[in-house]
């Protein structure tokens, strides 16, 4: 048994078979090929595994790809500009040397633009408790919280 | 240095691997897909410890999808996976080593213990399979305690009858007894070091295939150190020919050390993709990582430190237990014994040191090297006893530091290490300035106002890093050599591509490393490109752990570049018509001295590749040198911290405040890298001070099995850290005056924060907090004392 599923993946509409039981995380990573996401953990706890559905940030590796028919997904890859630049909130990553790794950094900025999207003028405390659902085991947070407030300003611009 | 500017080395340079990253362009084991992939899945034991009666697995070998199913059985014929290190007992017996088989065969040793490999076209067929394998154990009593372990009437392997792996010790017993027997204070503690669990962030995976076209095998695999782990698996496990097994590490996301190792998952899909002719993957679950990533620490370990009348250390005698889990694990046994107990002298000029290190085996995932690994152990009881001595001696903990710190150099400790230099006076006044200690009894009278307690904790850590001179190495154990290198291939164009044995997984190797190359050679940054992780590009290597690849992995690459350099002045000299010794090479440039002609690196390379006007009678064509270097010592990284806790003493909930980080790094490449490490290693040493501990329950199921059981640190439990690299004492004996900064935040933080909680609860009689300092462990202990 499948279902065809309907929806719009970093702008561009996405028509496929998948089995009713597929997860997005792995919709994204194995039909789409688009493994800018990562999947850490199966309890929904690391958010490695963050997209924007219709604009908020959710953990991918819990949602049934079927519960997104007919939404709007964005991606790490959809968030890169195409002329090799970065979004403002990657660049503010890389300038505050906010990644090491990079495994936790795709979903950890995709919470971050969320973040900031609703709360521009977060505060230290209100960026460390707003990033409470991704784990980062490399940098100890307070460049991830430096690059989220610089990220903030920049997206205010 | 050859280049007289040094643009590049000292400053915060921007990582060049931050695009991939950023973009989710990085290329993670997991991430890669092969033409006709297939799907590993292993069938785990749900058993501490049982032995295997039987298997059925005739259902799922006819089920759909399935490629394969492969039990211990099947891959009889093949070894154990091997320790790397040969540790022996005070009686000169050699340690005990169980085989660990890459498929369990007659028993289990832990849960989680692999029982059947499954592979199938999809990875749902191979999970649907497994469920219709059907094994007939025998449960046994399970051996999980630490300290008990060796009374336990049950063996875990029957080579060890007492479960005892080795009984091992260091350092002058006799006159470590006279001089406490002479101490006008001896201080005593128990204390135990936590069992942790990596989790690095991107789970192990692996990718293996085989081809028939030229009988070779390609790995894909989340690994520190690619040329080991091929190493280990082709000459003593799978007895395949090394040079038909490429090992590839592509973007790794984090180790910690958990990804040393050469795992039974890895090298049974190597065994099985030529069966199956396809190529198979395996990516760990969450849960597969908690269960079988080789877990730290876990010591149970009594320490006492005599002092004179004056609070000079006269003596210092350990006594530990190491948890060594169900097999050994590739380094395993060098952890509690080299990497440990050779580090008890810390900074202090401590006459006579004495250690003795029981290794025990128990029905728990094997333990190894996590970030620090037996260093931080180490400073964790040296600077709580040292703290708990100036605390009963009513000394300033800072000045009882001081009255025994080593000050001249070198210095050769009583166990077995000689530090070439270090300033612990320096980072010491350091942190306490950016502590502002001055300010801490205000700060405490205002907590006091909240109802709070406030509590100040110091530690002085050292750490032996740039691991290792192979000589030293080779006796004390070690079966293999330690050295690094690197092979820097010029283009015909000048540009530059360096290939390192060391390998990067999040330490920005890409841009310090070429920090490096791009100042000695005097070319822009973005001409150099460093190459890691790949058998198949890189000539050898022994990989990342133990803070060595700057120290260590860049020494080798200077040494090549060195012999570039030399190459190049004879092809100058030659284009000049000057002497070779009248050429020196600065900013990009061959001179003859005291000239004004010169030839630009470029046109050296050119030339070196289009050698029409060339000496092709003295001189091959072609500007590629590889290098290989062997350290003539260790490094030792060292430094002070400072942590301020508020502890809540009716709920037992404690805030780190504040935390300060002096730390002495000698040369610094990357001021923003070294920064980033030591944020890195505070948050996982502040993780086991305070929230990290795995628990095992007494028939050996893991307790903390997930994020939701397993308490990693969150952006929210952290404080701002207030870091500072001082200008160091440079390591006197590798070109680039580096030592090494990964490890150090770590190894440095759980003494200084549970000091710190020590000294907040020391007036309701509280002496000592156990690891973690939960709510509820700190809770207990104000109770405790109560009574």
């Amino acid at each position: 048994m499948s279902l065809t599923l309907q929806l719009k993946v970093n702008g561009k509409s996405v028509s496929a078979e998948v089995s009713p039981d597929t997860l997005l995380s792995t919709f994204l990573r194995e039909h789409l090929r688009l493994t800018g996401t990562h999947i850490g953990c199966d309890t929904a706890s690391c958010g490695a595994c963050t997209v924007h559905v219709g604009g908020r940030a959710v953990k991918s590796c819990n949602v049934l790809a079927a519960q997104v028919q007919g939404l709007e997904i964005t991606t790490i890859e959809g968030i890169t500009p195409a002329d090799g630049s970065l979004h403002p909130m990657q660049a503010a990553f890389k300038s505050c040397h906010g990644l090491q790794c990079g495994f936790c950094t795709p979903g950890m900025v995709m919470s971050a633009i969320d973040l900031v999207t609703h709360q521009p003028h977060a505060t230290e405390d209100e960026i460390r408790a707003g990033l409470e659902g991704n784990f980062c085991r490399c940098t100890g947070y307070q460049n991830i919280v430096k690059a989220v407030a610089q990220g903030a300003k920049a997206m205010g611009r | 240095m050859n280049a007289s500017r040094a643009a590049f080395i000292g400053r915060p340079v921007e990582r060049k691997e931050d695009y991939r990253f950023l973009t989710g362009a990085g290329q993670y084991t997991d991430d890669i897909s092969l033409p006709q992939q297939s799907y590993g899945y292993f069938l785990r034991s749900p058993h501490a410890h049982a032995r295997i009666r039987a298997i059925d697995t005739a259902a799922a070998r006819g089920a759909p999808g399935v490629l394969g199913v492969y039990t211990g059985k099947d891959v009889g014929g093949v070894g154990g996976l091997p320790c790397g290190w040969l540790i022996k007992s005070l009686d000169g017996s050699p340690m005990k080593e169980p085989k660990h088989p890459i498929i369990a065969d007659d028993k289990v040793c832990h849960v989680g213990d692999q029982v059947a490999l499954i592979v199938a076209g999809t990875l749902a067929e191979a999970k649907a399979a497994a469920a219709l394998i059907d094994v007939d154990y025998e449960v046994l009593p399970a051996v999980i305690d630490t300290a008990t372990a060796a009374k336990h009437k049950t063996a875990v392997h029957s080579i060890a009858p007492d479960n005892v792996c080795y009984t091992w010790g260091i350092g002058d017993k006799a006159a470590t007894d006279a001089a406490m027997g002479k101490a006008a204070h001896v201080t005593r503690l128990s204390l135990v070091n936590n069992r942790l669990i990596p989790n690095a962030m991107e789970p192990r995976a692996s990718n293996a295939q085989y081809s028939r076209a030229d009988d070779s095998y390609t790995l894909y695999v989340t690994s520190q150190n690619p040329h080991v782990e091929r190493l280990l698996m082709t000459a003593f496990v799978l007895g395949l020919p090394e040079h038909k097994v490429r090992v590839i590490a592509p973007d790794v996301g984090g180790g910690f050390g958990s990804k040393i190792y050469l795992y039974a998952e890895e090298t049974a899909l190597v065994w099985a993709s030529k069966r199956v002719g396809r190529p198979i993957k395996w990516t760990a679950e969450r849960s597969e990582s908690f269960l079988t990533d080789a877990h730290g620490r876990d010591h149970v370990t009594t320490v006492e430190l005599g002092l004179d009348k004056d609070g000079k250390f006269l003596a210092l005698r350990v006594h530990t237990t190491a948890n060594m889990g169900a097999y050994l694990s590739t380094f395993a046994s060098c952890i509690p014994t080299i990497l440990y107990a050779t580090l008890l002298a810390g900074q202090y000029a401590t006459p006579s040191i004495y250690c003795e290190v029981q290794a025990v085996f128990t029905n728990t995932a094997p333990v190894d090297a996590y970030r620090g690994a037996g260093r931080p152990e180490a400073t964790y009881l040296l600077e709580r006893i040292v703290e708990l001595a100036a605390r009963e001696l009513k000394i300033d903990p800072a000045e009882l530091r001081r009255r025994n710190f080593i000050r001249k150099f070198p210095y050769a400790t009583p166990v077995g290490l000689t530090y070439d230099t270090g300033d612990y006076e320096a980072t010491l006044k350091r942190a306490l300035e950016i502590a502002d200690v001055g300010g801490f009894a205000a700060r405490k009278a205002a907590s006091a106002k909240k109802g709070l307690l406030r509590g100040i904790g110091y530690s002085c850590y050292i750490e032996a890093c740039g691991i290792a001179p192979s000589n030293i190495a080779g006796a004390l154990g070690a079966r293999a050599g330690l050295y690094e290198a690197a092979e820097v291939r010029v283009h015909p164009t000048g540009k530059v591509t360096v290939f390192t044995g060391s390998h990067s997984h999040g330490q920005g190797h890409e841009t310090s490393f070429s920090q490096v190359v791009a100042d000695r050679l005097g070319i822009p940054i973005e001409d150099v490109d460093i190459q890691h992780g790949d058998t198949g590009k890189v000539l050898f290597g022994m990989g990342t752990y133990g803070s060595r690849s700057l120290a260590v992995g860049g020494t080798a690459i200077v040494k090549a570049l060195d012999k570039v350099v030399a190459k190049g002045k004879k092809i100058a000299a030659h284009l000049l018509e000057a002497s070779d010794t009248d050429i020196e090479f600065s900013d990009g440039e061959f001179r003859v001295v005291g000239t004004d002609r010169k030839k630009a690196f470029a046109e050296i390379a050119l030339t070196a590749y289009v050698p029409h006007n060339y000496p092709l009678d003295k001189l091959e064509p072609g500007l590629n040198e590889n290098a290989f270097y062997d350290p003539v010592n260790f490094t030792f990284p060292a430094g002070s911290y400072v942590c301020e806790v508020e502890v809540d003493p009716a709920t037992g909930a404690v805030r780190v405040d504040r935390f300060a980080a002096s730390d002495d790094f000698g040369n610094v490449v990357n001021p923003m890298i070294v920064e980033g490490q030591v944020h890195g290693g505070l948050a996982q040493g502040i993780g086991q001070a305070l929230l990290e501990g795995c628990v095992y329950n007494e028939d050996g199921q893991l307790v903390t099995g997930s994020f939701t059981d397993y308490a990693m640190p969150r952006a929210d439990d952290l404080p701002h850290f207030q870091v500072e690299t001082v200008k160091g004492t440079a390591c006197t004996h590798n070109p680039l005056g580096v030592k090494g900064c990964g490890e150090a935040g770590a190894i440095g933080s759980p003494p200084a924060v549970i000091n710190a909680i020590v000294d907040a609860l020391a007036p309701l009689g509280v002496r000592d907090i156990s690891m973690p300092a939960t709510p509820y462990h700190v809770w207990q202990a104000i109770q405790a004392a109560k009574r």
